[in-house]
């Protein structure tokens, strides 16, 4: 199964890095350009049983390693 | 009284910590490699700056499953004495032995200086050694410096008694609160960014980050006796 893990800064945490870019954005002429938020993307590749246990799985993973959950949010989806 | 300095791949301020212990309290001390699976026979845990597995994921996510880091929790536990400097300050985060998270400088910038720091918190045993209040000049060298909690447990921070130390003037980071270090409630766990094993020595600019070792020794003392001593 393949699933896609999205990691982002939770929204009231300062995420210098969104800002920077929206800052160029803005500095390029898109000045319709509101807030802009820098994350992580993982694809992960997993042998799970059926789509509950590879969704518990994930859960694992992002509380555990991928996600910071005091400072992130995280949320994925499942293919196949 | 016996010192480790662990040492993950990646780790940069191994040797610089493992000589200030030396020259400020010349007690021994060894580099413990990260798949250690013993720590008992030391009474101070180090955990140094750098990079530790190249900061791949964020910044000490993935040294906090090093097979020593069980042993770190272990030994904070047992009330042993475990200081993280920068990158260690982010592995102690990361492990949950720390409250918080290290985000990136709201500048986008490393920053790599002296700073003046407030010493909040003399009831710990890596701070003991200084004034309250008195101010200290030790130097920064982050990308991911800038400390976050929430407000609920920056309240707990300050109720408990868990800032240790604060910058003064400019906040170099953007951190909360203009926190430097912060402790474990018993106070036997500090992390801080500044690194004080960088200022051991007036040749280094500064030789006030060399009262944390010296503090540390005092702590060990009078934990085993003020008649155990050099």
């Amino acid at each position: 199964m393949k699933a896609k893990v999205y990691v982002t800064i939770k929204e009231n945490v300062l995420d210098p890095q969104g800002n920077a870019v929206q800052g160029a954005l803005h500095s390029l002429g898109f000045s319709e350009v509101g807030k802009v938020r820098i994350g992580k993307f993982m694809e992960v590749e997993l042998d799970a049983a059926d789509r509950a246990q590879a969704e518990a799985q994930l859960k694992s993973m992002c509380e555990k390693l991928l996600a910071n959950t005091v400072v992130e949010d995280y949320r994925f989806e499942l293919e196949g | 009284m016996k010192f480790a300095v662990l040492v993950f791949p990646g780790s940069n301020c191994d040797l610089d910590m493992f000589h200030a212990v030396e020259d400020t309290v010349g007690e021994q001390v060894d580099y413990v490699w990260h798949t250690a699976n013993d720590l008992s026979q030391y009474d101070a845990i180090l955990v140094p700056g750098g990079f530790s597995y190249g900061d791949y994921l964020r910044c000490g996510s993935i040294a906090q499953f090093a097979p020593v880091m069980q042993e770190v929790r272990k030994a904070a536990e047992a009330g042993k004495f475990v200081l993280g400097v920068c990158n260690g300050f982010q592995i102690l985060t990361e492990a949950g032995l720390l409250p918080g998270a290290l985000i990136r400088n709201n500048s986008l910038q490393f920053r790599c200086h002296p700073v003046d720091l407030v010493v909040e918190n003399t009831g710990t045993a890596f701070t003991n050694a200084y004034a309250p209040g008195e101010t200290i000049r030790i130097p920064i060298a982050h990308g991911e410096g800038n400390y976050y909690v929430d407000e609920q447990t920056l309240e707990q921070l300050k109720a408990n008694n868990q800032i240790v130390f604060r910058y003064q003037g400019h906040n170099p980071n953007g951190s909360v609160d203009n926190i430097a270090g912060v402790s474990n409630e018993r106070g036997n766990v500090v992390g801080m960014m500044p690194h004080p094993e960088r200022a051991v020595s007036e040749l280094l600019g500064s030789k006030d980050g060399a009262r944390m070792f010296t503090s540390v020794l005092n702590a060990w003392r009078e934990r085993n006796g003020a008649a155990i001593g050099r």
